[in-house]
């Protein structure tokens, strides 16, 4: 189970936070992944639109043939996105682990402002801590969290 | 497994095929708009999975999934675009819309004479072969 990449995107569409926890062969630069993280909050939108039952919410899950990728959307309108191995199946307890310091490193940090880029030094310190611990126990951990 | 509905789309971004099964939610838009809507987004996806990729992508998107549906997607290296809309438990069906394309597509619109290429599918007995081979899968 590898991460590739955690994503946070803020209400309007924008990049509010970017991780990456494995090289890429092809980085991709700031601009790029700005780009990319709109592009996303509009396949949202647009996913929910199109559902033929009533009352969707949005896309939750992408899988291709390289990647797999989750999203969590909050009802304050905040995304957070984690890109994984398609060998994953569920990386559900990942997205709650980081919304939860999101909560607590983030928000009540009082010198952040909402809906700005984070850089609050102790969300990404706890967050790579908790991402070295869940891929140092893959199979412990997997077994645990079902 | 409910299917909710398939379209078809052309290369060029022409609507080929649309049928329904069950759907619930009228779409807020005509018929036309949405099928643009939907092609726009495929498109898009497409650009955004090899862009996001880690490694370069070889077979490209397979699916999403929303808390109501799951969009399955298949696209022939011709680049004809086959698009399935089922219930979110459903499992993998990237046979079944590879069966769609050799088994119903390719028999019954390919190798007739009367379907023109970039044009909407007409022929009757695609419609019909198509309704029952997803009637096998749909449980009501």
């Amino acid at each position: 189970m590898t991460i590739y990449s955690i994503y946070v995107i803020n209400k309007a569409g924008g990049l509010i936070y970017r991780q990456d926890f494995q090289t890429r062969d092809v980085p991709l630069s700031a601009n790029d992944v700005i780009v990319l993280a709109g592009m996303f909050h509009g396949l949202h939108a647009i996913t929910a639109r199109l559902s033929p039952e009533p009352k969707s919410k949005g896309m939750e899950v992408m899988v291709a043939d390289t990647f797999r990728l989750h999203c969590f959307h909050t009802v304050t309108g905040t995304k957070f996105v984690v890109l994984a191995d398609p060998a994953q199946t569920t990386l559900d307890h990942i997205l709650k682990k980081l919304y939860e310091l999101y909560a607590d490193y983030v928000l009540k940090n009082p010198f952040y402002s909402l809906e700005m880029p984070i850089r609050c030094e102790l969300f990404e310190k706890q967050l790579t801590k908790y991402i070295d611990y869940v891929e140092a126990n893959q199979r412990n951990y997997a077994a645990g969290a079902r | 497994m409910t299917v909710y509905n398939l379209y078809i789309f052309d290369r060029k971004g022409n609507a080929l095929y649309y049928t329904e099964w069950s759907r619930k939610k009228k779409p807020d838009v005509s018929q036309d708009e949405e099928f643009k809507l939907m092609y726009g987004m495929l498109f898009s996806i497409k650009a955004f999975v090899n862009k996001i990729s880690p490694t370069p992508p070889k077979d490209g998107f397979y699916f999403y999934k929303t808390d109501t549906y799951k969009l399955n997607y298949y696209e022939t290296p011709t680049g004809l675009k086959f698009v399935l809309n089922t219930d979110p438990k459903c499992g993998d069906m990237r046979d079944v819309l590879f069966q769609i394309y050799s088994e119903i597509y390719v028999e019954h619109v390919v190798k007739n004479p009367l379907c023109r290429q970039h044009e909407p599918i007409t022929s009757e007995l695609f419609s019909s072969k198509l309704d029952a081979f997803v009637r096998t899968f749909k449980e009501f």
